[in-house]
């Protein structure tokens, strides 16, 4: 049915004046109170994400500037007159039961941490995002290929996976970041699955493709830029896991070689130590994973949140 | 609206060359499209015949499961990869759309032939700006640089009559209305100056207030830029004074297809003349029943045997349930219509009176929907007149 012609919105007066009629409208609603033509709403990040982000910060540059940093050197320099000795003015951290000084282990070892927890995520994050966009995309029997492989991949053990890798291949910096990358994989993989076969179904994509946008140009243009935010979420979280996985194959001998420093290996030093009074050369290392995972994760968390509610406003 | 001489950055002219305005833009021929579905086959579109000039305006109309919209993405060649047959044959200017590849028609799609949809919340990408979706299909069909697509962006904006149009090229779609989002996805469709654009029920999702709007809108555009356009929608009144023809679909063919004036002097199809009856009037008192066409679409499965709307027509007769009509013209000016016993015609009013005497049992049940037929000449001229006066 036609209906009648109707002003122009677009000639209704501007939006300032609109927004304080609207204010007006509710102010008179409530309490009577004018509400300020500027005053918008704030979300504030909660104080745990600034403390989290403080302390990931302090080890990030710890990590990086290290070399510039006045550390003796862990593993070449060595003090004979304090073996497992407790924390001190000279050795914060205390020193293991060589004589190394610990703070100095815990810094290298950020670095160890870092690198191979931001580069296997990096290989499952490409990797995984291009095998999930893909199957989701065009689903057939490609997707059902991956998704069993994903599935097989998830369900098996794997840190016995990782262990039989580097066993086999010999422990290198190298060889520990590429196997918690495949292990990456399949998580990465299964979030861009799950995110791409609910927007290739939206009717942008349709309308792309109405647009004359070939299937390559509608994946990486329209449905990726949509897919990398639950993906990188998720790859923060893995960071935090493949840390830990790294931290777990050293203290299990099969990681990063024993003249690279790990937290792991320094945890398993002090394993030793721990009923002899010298308990904090496994406690800094533990305490400095705790911290970097559970950093890791809350800003995870709380971006993951931040986006939910942004797309809930779509 | 700018005028054309004023443009500073037309995109340049396009591959298939300017059509020439004898020969028909588009010729659906025999369009079939058939999903295979675990009940059996679904016939949504079922032999479909139709051609557009350049610059004319066709309406589609129909009720939901009609397949209008599966019409409209045969015509495109957007169909879900598997389980999916389409036959017969599309000529855009001349170029059999159906016997070329997907290389071949992605030149065709967004730069000759272009698309608008119901939900522009939808069709348009949540996580993108909105000055980066209308630049993209320039910038990937005829190479425009940045520059220059962006300031082909802004006057599109500016021609779709969005405020401020520089700065809205930089906004997300959820930082603009409904209204707003719905023309800059008709700026994306204009975008390359396409020869064809297909609305599919662009106003659907939209405010009462801004379907009018945007209606006269596309109408302007098409008027200015000469495209040829054809309208799908469910509702008569929206295609009642915008279109050149109308074509009415009942479960996946045309059941009357005429020129807009023809169509409304005289509607010939029962079919037709319901859709028309449950448009609510303006003079009718309040609380007045809203007429109906009583049962509902046939299962598309398994099509009644004869006529498709014969388990619901007034008028219907033995022969329209066993033997399924042609599409054929009566009437003159092209009016077309696929119906045994048409309305206003003497056998077909000699069948609704027979039919109202109680003859045949499915009119009983509906009586009540059999106004008297004076009610109908009103209610066309209310339509369009309340159009005559939209003006420009």
């Amino acid at each position: 049915m036609p209906v009648p012609q109707q002003p122009d919105l677009t000639a209704l007066p501007s939006s300032s004046s609109a927004q304080r009629a609207a204010a007006v409208l509710v102010g008179s609603g409530t309490s009577g109170a004018t509400v300020d033509d500027g005053q918008v709403l704030r979300r504030r990040l909660p104080l745990s994400f600034w403390i989290s982000a403080v302390f990931l910060a302090i080890i990030v540059l710890a990590a990086v500037t290290a070399d510039w940093l006045p550390f003796v050197d862990p593993v070449e320099d060595y003090d004979p007159q304090a073996l497992a000795a407790g924390p001190s003015g000279e050795h914060l951290f205390g020193t293991t039961s060589n004589g190394n000084d610990v703070l100095s282990i815990v810094v290298q070892g950020a670095r160890t941490s870092l690198i191979v927890g931001l580069f296997a995520v990096a290989l499952g994050f490409f990797f995984g995002g291009l095998l999930g966009l893909v199957a989701g995309y065009f689903r057939g029997w490609f997707d059902t290929v991956i998704s069993a492989v994903i599935d097989i991949l998830l369900a098996f053990p794997a840190l016995v996976l990782a262990l039989a890798i580097v066993s086999f291949k010999g422990p290198s910096l190298t060889v520990v970041t590429i196997t918690l990358g495949i292990l990456a994989i399949p998580a990465v993989a299964r979030v861009a699955r799950a995110a791409t076969l609910q927007y290739a179904s939206r009717e942008f994509v349709l309308a792309a493709r109405t647009l004359g946008a070939s299937h390559k140009r509608v994946i990486f243009r329209e449905v990726l830029p949509n897919v990398v935010i639950p993906m990188a979420a998720v790859s923060l979280v893995a960071v935090a896991v493949v840390m830990v996985a790294e931290s777990g194959l050293a203290f299990l001998g099969a990681g990063v070689p024993a003249d690279t420093p790990s937290w792991g290996s320094l945890m398993k030093l002090g394993q030793g130590q721990l009923d002899k009074g010298a308990a904090h050369i496994c406690l800094f290392p533990a305490a400095a994973l705790f911290i970097t995972v559970y950093s890791l994760n809350t800003i995870g968390d709380t971006l993951r949140q931040r986006f939910d509610v942004g797309r809930g406003v779509l | 609206m700018n005028s054309p001489s004023t443009r500073s950055s037309r995109p340049a002219p396009v591959s298939l060359g300017p059509p020439d305005p004898t020969l028909p833009l588009l010729e659906v021929d025999g369009l079939a499209t058939h999903f295979l579905t675990e009940r059996g086959m679904v016939k949504a579109v079922d032999g479909v015949t139709f051609s557009l000039r350049p610059g004319q305006t066709l309406g589609v109309v129909g009720e939901s499961g009609s397949g209008k919209t599966i019409l409209a993405r045969s015509i495109m060649g957007l169909l879900p990869p598997r389980n999916v047959t389409r036959t017969g044959t599309v000529r855009f200017a001349g170029h059999d759309l159906t016997a070329m590849s997907e290389r071949e028609l992605a030149h065709v799609r967004g730069r000759e032939i272009a698309m608008i949809f119901q939900d522009p919340m939808t069709s348009l990408n949540p996580v993108l700006r909105v000055g980066r979706q209308i630049t993209e299909s320039v910038r990937h069909h005829l190479g425009m640089s940045a520059k220059a697509a962006r300031a082909w962006g802004t006057e599109l904006l500016d021609m779709v009559g969005i405020p401020a149009p520089g700065l809205r090229m930089d906004d997300y779609p959820h930082e603009l209305s409904g209204g707003m989002r719905q023309r800059v996805t008709i700026a994306i469709a204009l975008a390359c100056e396409p020869k064809l654009i297909i609305a599919d029920e662009p106003t659907t999702a939209l405010d009462v207030t801004v379907q009018a709007q945007i209606l006269d809108l596309l109408q302007e555009l098409q008027a200015s830029q000469g495209m040829a356009l054809i309208l799908v929608t469910h509702d008569l009144g929206v295609v009642a004074g915008r279109t050149d023809d109308i074509a009415v679909m009942y479960a996946g063919k045309i059941v009357e297809h005429a020129p807009t004036p023809a169509l409304f002097a005289q509607m010939r199809h029962p079919y037709t003349e319901a859709l028309l009856r449950s448009i609510p009037k303006l003079d009718d008192a309040s609380h007045t029943r809203l007429e109906t066409i009583p049962g509902r679409p046939p299962d598309l499965v398994a099509p009644p045997p004869g006529c498709r709307f014969a388990p619901r027509c007034m008028l219907v007769q033995d022969r329209c349930r066993t033997e399924l009509p042609e599409l054929t013209a009566g009437g003159g000016s092209g009016h077309r219509y696929r119906c045994f016993y048409p309305v206003g015609t003497e056998i077909g009013e000699a069948a609704r009176a027979r039919n109202e005497a109680g003859a045949t049992p499915a009119a009983a049940s509906a009586s009540t929907a059999s106004a008297p037929r004076s009610s109908m000449a009103s209610r066309v001229s209310t339509a369009s007149e309340s159009d005559g006066s939209r003006g420009h």
